[in-house]
């Protein structure tokens, strides 16, 4: 034991040490916004306005609103414009006539474009038709209505409480993503330690004085601790960045006379936000899925790094080891789409893809049998994967000079 | 007190259908300086390693001190393997006693230990350096200060003068000798014969995994020269006879092989009859020259 801890600590400090991981403490949280926000903000900021040219043969009345600006043009400019789509103002032609709409451009046009041109085509339509039935304006007016859905849970007992699906799908993303890059992040650490003790040939030294086990197992913890240690120190950050809006937020309520509201007001909004999101459950279920996923993956990235001898050739091996990691990322938009699905299940039921699906499920309600049985295959699976790690690994790490095939990486399980 | 510190029984060892090891058997006596000699591929490495316990034989038995090897022993031998390396980017100091401790040694006594070697190599300055700021002959030394560090009983050096200059290679091989001389057992594993046969009191011979000799280095020697002369004459006539079988070594030097029940003396005077003998003598072989006749002979 003693060992191990030596070897833990070792691997911790020279870690913690590096330039690079102080900066990745700084970077990460403003990382993981942008990644977050910067999406939402070129979403928002890249639509600009598009002009449509409208030749228009019947009485069509179609409503200009923040993406599309209707123009109507007469008859007689159609060709001129067909003629010189490009140099023309027009983002697409749409022409009116008789029962057929047609819609031209010199570029592939964006589905929203069509259906909200579609939908005010439509709607202007059944409000016409209404009208030839008889039924004044007024009355059309008056029947349409705008509403605001709003969700709620049930427990078991029958109370229930606001939910905003926005802010559960927000989670699911975040978890899982956080997920996904600590086992790659931390996992590759790893791999590029065990091939850094290979070609700088330490580990012959290494390995007479403690079992390939203990060197492979101090490595993991230490990386593990390593992860953690960024992870908290995210964790303050974020908290000491939001206090901080917080304090310039407050500055900017206090000149308003009229608001009374002057305490934590950040924090009564999250409160709000995440009501029906049981966020103790989903901290302490990152954490295990953290460290049960990593311990399970990075045994494999350190099989891997055993191998070889250089970084570079690590690609046929790494590919079957990430290839669960990458689908699971993929996966998280349609499972976000739907969270209790038989695929949602089943990847929050298979060892290889429950760290991140079961992250992406989790705001969304699980229920607790399906969370026990998930984590109970992981830890078992994690055993099992180290087991046979160990094994692979302590065979390469003492082959120099070749890339080991997968067929030879089968004998080793034997020797 | 036993003979022995180190005995290898009947070791095997396979990588799947590879042999390794095929009944290695060596025995090493306290306070000897012992070579493991044989070609590259020979085995030595693997009969080092499973020594050092990182690999372990499919059978057969090690005893060191006439226990059964076990993980306590790891604090008793120091081993420098022939891949060795250090962690680049690590301190120098940091890392020796890094390496000190996992050989169990106490965090104080590793230091005192550290500073004493740092002195007496002459490099206490080096302390913080990085190892990759040090060249390859610089960090052999670091090498060899965390092999013997602990005060281990028995020393393992595999091709310990690869990778010297000839200069800090004399600095190490002093060293070593320094350490036989205070009682401990040193094992070199060499292909390069030549680099330490003068100062070895024990040899053993391994060839496509099997030792095929092993003992004292001058009884071998005898035993490969019992009837073996050298002799020289002015002239390079020396014809056929029953009493010996000559090779010639160079111009006018012969090689001889007495018969069975033939002396020196007998041979000496035949020649002696037809020629002037310019010298005659027993002989010397290297190490090399042995070992190639051993081969032939296994």
């Amino acid at each position: 034991m003693r060992k191990i801890w030596l070897v833990i600590k070792r691997e911790y400090l020279v870690r913690v040490r590096k330039k690079s991981f102080i900066i990745m403490t700084f970077l990460g949280p403003i990382l993981l916004a942008s990644i977050l926000i910067l999406p939402i903000y070129l979403a928002n900021n890249s639509q600009d306005i598009r002009n449509i040219a409208v030749a228009n043969q019947k009485d069509f009345n179609l409503k200009d609103n923040e993406l599309l600006n209707f123009v109507n043009i007469p008859q007689h400019e159609i060709n001129n414009i067909k003629t010189n789509f490009k140099d023309s103002p027009y983002y697409a032609l749409l022409i009116i006539q008789d029962d057929t709409y047609s819609l031209y451009s010199n570029q592939q046009v964006t589905l929203n474009v069509i259906n909200e041109i579609k939908r005010q085509i439509e709607y202007t339509l059944k409000f016409n038709n209404l009208k030839k039935l008889g039924i004044d304006d007024q009355t059309l007016k008056s029947a349409e209505q705008n509403i605001n859905l709003k969700t709620k849970i049930i427990n078991e007992k029958g109370e229930s409480t606001n939910t905003h699906s926005e802010v559960s799908t927000g989670l699911g993303f975040l978890g899982g993503i956080l997920i996904y890059m600590f086992i790659f992040m931390y996992g590759t650490m790893v791999m590029r330690g065990v091939i850094e003790e290979k070609t700088s040939r330490i580990v012959e030294v290494m390995i007479s004085s403690l079992r390939p086990f203990q060197l492979m197992m101090g490595k993991i913890i230490g990386v593990a601790l390593v992860g953690l240690t960024q992870f908290l120190l995210w964790v303050m950050f974020t908290v000491a960045l939001s206090a901080l809006a917080e304090m310039v937020l407050l500055n900017d309520v206090l000149l308003e006379p009229s608001s009374t509201e002057s305490q934590s007001l950040i924090i009564a909004q999250i409160k709000s936000l995440t009501s029906g999101i049981n966020l103790i459950q989903i901290f302490i279920l990152f954490l295990f899925y953290f460290i049960a996923g990593y311990l399970m993956y990075s045994s494999l990235f350190a099989a891997v790094g055993s191998a070889v001898d250089a970084e570079a050739d690590t690609q046929q091996f790494i590919l079957p080891v990430t290839l669960p990691l990458i689908l699971s990322f993929i996966l998280i938009q349609p499972i976000i789409d739907n969270p209790d699905g038989s695929l949602a299940f089943w990847m929050s039921i298979i060892p290889f893809t429950s760290p991140i699906i079961m992250m992406v499920r989790l705001p969304f309600g699980v229920d607790s049998w399906q969370i026990i049985i998930s984590m109970t295959i992981l830890i078992s699976t994690f055993i099992m994967t180290t087991w046979l790690a160990s094994k692979i690994y302590r065979t390469g790490i003492l082959m120099y000079g070749k890339k080991a095939s997968f067929r030879e990486l089968l004998k080793w399980l034997k020797y | 007190m036993t003979k022995y510190l180190l005995k290898v029984k009947n070791v095997v060892k396979n990588y799947g259908d590879y042999i390794a090891l095929e009944n290695a058997n060596i025995s090493v006596p306290k306070g000897s300086i012992y070579a493991l000699l044989g070609p590259n591929g020979a085995g030595k490495t693997t009969l080092m390693r499973i020594i050092n316990q990182i690999t372990g034989p499919d059978s057969g038995s090690v005893f060191f001190n006439n226990e059964r090897l076990n993980k306590s022993h790891i604090f008793s031998i120091g081993y420098m393997p022939e891949e060795r390396g250090l962690y680049k980017k690590m301190k120098v100091g940091e890392q020796a006693l890094y390496l000190a401790q996992l050989k169990g040694m106490k965090y104080d006594n590793a230091i005192k230990n550290l500073k004493f070697w740092f002195k007496k190599l002459n490099i206490s300055n080096w302390w913080d350096k990085k190892v990759e700021e040090l060249s390859k002959g610089m960090a052999q030394k670091i090498q060899f200060i965390v092999t013997v560090v602990h005060d281990p009983e028995l020393l393992i050096f595999d091709e310990p003068f690869s990778g010297f200059d000839p200069i800090n290679a004399a600095v190490i091989r002093k060293e070593i000798m320094n350490l036989s001389k205070k009682g401990k057992t040193i094992i070199f594993s060499t292909h390069r014969m030549e680099s330490v046969e003068e100062i070895c009191d024990y040899v053993a011979l391994i060839n496509k995994s099997k030792t095929i000799l092993e003992g004292p280095i001058k009884e071998i020697k005898n035993e490969y020269t019992k009837n073996t002369y050298l002799v020289e004459l002015d002239n390079s006539n020396l014809e056929k006879n029953k009493l010996f079988e000559f090779a010639i070594k160079n111009n006018n030097c012969f090689q001889l092989s007495l018969n069975d029940g033939i002396s020196s003396r007998d041979a000496l005077d035949f020649i002696n009859k037809k020629h002037n003998i310019l010298s005659f003598k027993k002989e010397n072989p290297t190490m090399e020259e042995v070992f190639i006749k051993a081969v032939k002979n296994a």
